[in-house]
């Protein structure tokens, strides 16, 4: 069922909220990469806020869909989401990167609740969210994995082994997501190597591809809707996005894939943010 | 080291390993027509970034693939280049091993590894970017040569030095800045060749990396205690400098290696062979991160949780001066 006019609103505002809190871990942690944070944002919040069957108080319940941040970097911005949703005291984040804290910069599945992976050395996810879907299937269950990957990320090549196999199996428990802001660490992913076409490479290896602005919820709702009826293979939906999203000195700043915030560009992201939702609504 | 093989930096004293790595490779660039430098989206972080600036066509920046990087190096260095690789740590020894071992060290290519954010020099980052095993990886690989230079100073002879030294090598560096423990780079920096910093009669310190500073501080500290310490920098992990480690056996008669790695299969490991070998027992320690998954943390409040920094090998000296050692003045008999 689309989602309705009152369901993207409150998205909008969990998005609003978490991007701030994303701003507010970055000043505090003394750093981090809120570049991805910015731009994964829209993605989690339509999983995590409608689609993805979960239980915060209960974060380890047998038949919850699993979430797999390949992109590991994008912790930071996975633990706003997961704090927001109450599977921990959102007051911990304080310690976010401090001396002891089960919060470093990826989140450690042993120490996060709500983390089903411990990543943070790229191109991994994918193969482990295709082991648990198969996995699942294997056992005649029917909840889903879903695996965010940055764009960089897909300079892999485990991920394209991973892609190969999930084709095979025919996983369509599994949806995956790219992130693609069009920017890695050191610039432009096209400066660089060349990702594109990256619709038709997903394509060529047997997945369903679905290409949506992943800023826009009913487009990310749509084709997130879509993955769930397809049979027999998985699908991957390529979001467009902007690196930094919302905050306007860091959009498409590849300088600002990671970096620290004083207190007056913590208020002038926070300013951003607030004129950005105030035109949208949230 | 050759002719015309120099280098110099300003500020020196200032800069972080990796900022003298960069500086010195770009150094390096203008006498060696075929050095070619490369990365996996790390340009900046590597800083290995300074010499594709300068010389972008003999730069290559594979995006994020690792396993691919060290691929095209071997292939490159087949091809009558001369490779200079540089990612963090991690991804050199762990990710990329069978590449390094199989493509590069099997076939004893000219590639040159700079690998940056060992240890837990990255202690925010958490587990999946520390690297507390890649000295044990690295010089279990046969053909390999492994340094670990003490502070930029010997970062920036570390590389000169490997750029002459035919076949692989692998020299591992931090992430941030540390205090340099050299005030000069001439002091005869030679691979294989371990530097004395401190003599002294009653326990040695064998050590490398960030650790010899540390070491250095507990020497100073201890000798007010009235303890005389040596402290040996062991830059080169392999090949070992056994004729150091026998000396110091016989003549200190206590041994505590400290390391910034995992204290199975590193320095202490090496040095450890090194002394049963010699037929000698003496009161031995090694000092490092223990068997686990580091914590998260800044680098310093690691190095004091797992006791490694100048406050933890004095509390180890203390320990270790307690305990009986044969006294025996013969070793002919024992070797
Ligand atoms: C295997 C591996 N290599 C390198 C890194 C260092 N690294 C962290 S983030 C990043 C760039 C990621 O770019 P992308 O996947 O596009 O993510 P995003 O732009 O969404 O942040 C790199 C190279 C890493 N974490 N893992």
């Amino acid at each position: 069922m689309p989602l309705t006019a009152e369901e993207i609103k409150t998205m909008q505002q969990k998005a609003k909220d978490i991007r701030k809190s994303i701003v507010d871990i970055t000043f505090t942690a003394g750093g981090g990469h809120i570049g991805g944070s910015l731009s994964q944002t829209d993605i989690l919040v339509a999983l995590y806020y409608r689609y993805m069957n979960i239980d915060p108080k209960n974060p380890r319940k047998e038949d919850r869909d699993r979430m797999i941040l390949s992109k590991g970097h994008g912790g930071l911005g996975w633990a706003a989401v997961l704090g927001e949703k109450g599977y921990f005291d959102k007051a911990l984040l304080k310690n976010f990167n401090k001396t002891g804290s089960p919060f470093g910069m990826h989140l450690d599945s042993l120490k996060v609740p709500g983390c089903d992976a411990s990543t943070g050395s790229l191109g991994h996810g994918l193969a482990i969210a295709v082991g648990m879907a198969i996995g699942a299937k294997k056992l005649k269950q029917s909840w889903r994995t879903y695996c965010v990957m940055g764009d960089g990320e897909c300079c892999e090549g485990s991920v394209w082994e991973a892609a190969i196999i999930g084709a095979f199996h025919k996983l369509d428990n599994l949806t995956a997501f790219v992130d693609r802001n069009r920017l890695m660490i050191d610039g432009p992913t096209e400066d660089i190597t060349q990702l594109d076409s990256m619709d038709d490479k997903f394509k060529a290896f047997g997945w369903e591809v679905l290409h949506v602005d992943g800023h826009d919820f009913t487009a990310l709702g749509g084709a997130i809707e879509k993955a769930m009826a397809i049979k027999d293979k998985p699908t991957v939906i390529i979001c467009d996005t902007v690196k930094g999203k919302c905050v306007d000195f860091m959009e498409n700043e590849y300088k600002w894939h990671y970096g620290g915030l004083d207190s007056d560009m913590r208020d002038k992201a926070y300013t951003c943010i607030d004129t950005y939702y105030d035109k949208v609504g949230g | 080291m050759a002719e015309g093989m120099t280098w110099s930096v300003l500020d020196g004293d200032k800069l972080t390993q990796a900022e003298i790595y960069g500086q010195v490779l770009t150094q390096l660039g203008a006498t060696n027509p075929r050095l070619v430098a490369m990365t996996a989206d790390l340009a900046k972080s590597t800083k290995i970034g300074a010499f594709g600036d300068k010389y972008p066509d003999r730069f290559i920046n594979m995006g994020i693939a690792e396993n691919s990087l060290f691929g095209v190096a071997a292939g490159l260095a087949m091809a009558g280049w001369k490779p200079v690789v540089s990612t963090f740590a991690v991804f050199a020894a762990l990710r990329s091993a069978e590449q390094v071992r199989t493509d590069i060290c099997y076939q004893n290519l000219d590639v040159k590894i700079i690998a940056t954010h060992a240890g837990i020099s990255f202690g925010q980052a958490g587990s999946t970017h520390h690297c507390t095993e890649d000295i044990a990886v690295m010089r279990s690989f046969a053909n390999m040569t492994v340094i670990v230079p003490a502070d930029g100073i010997e970062t920036g002879n570390a590389v000169v030095a490997a750029m002459d030294h035919p076949g692989p090598v692998y020299i591992r560096i931090g992430r941030g800045f540390e205090p340099p423990v050299n005030t000069t780079k001439d002091y005869g920096f030679q691979i294989g060749k371990a530097v004395t910093m401190k003599d002294g009669k009653d326990v040695t310190l064998i050590t490398c990396g960030v650790c010899v500073g540390q070491a250095m501080r507990a020497a100073k500290v201890l000798e007010t205690q009235g303890l005389s310490v040596r402290v040996i920098n062991m830059h080169t992990i392999k090949p070992i400098d056994r004729d150091i480690i026998i000396k110091a056996v016989v003549e200190t008669r206590r041994i505590i290696t400290v390391e910034e790695h995992n204290t199975m299969g590193g320095l202490g490991s090496a040095v450890g062979e090194v002394i049963v070998e010699s037929g000698k027992a003496c009161a031995f320690r090694k000092l490092g991160v223990p068997d686990a998954f580091a914590i998260v943390g800044y680098p310093e409040d690691l190095y004091n949780h797992y006791k490694f920094d100048a406050d933890g090998i004095i509390e180890a000296v203390g320990a270790l001066m307690k305990k009986e050692i044969e006294e025996d003045e013969n070793w002919d008999d024992e070797t």
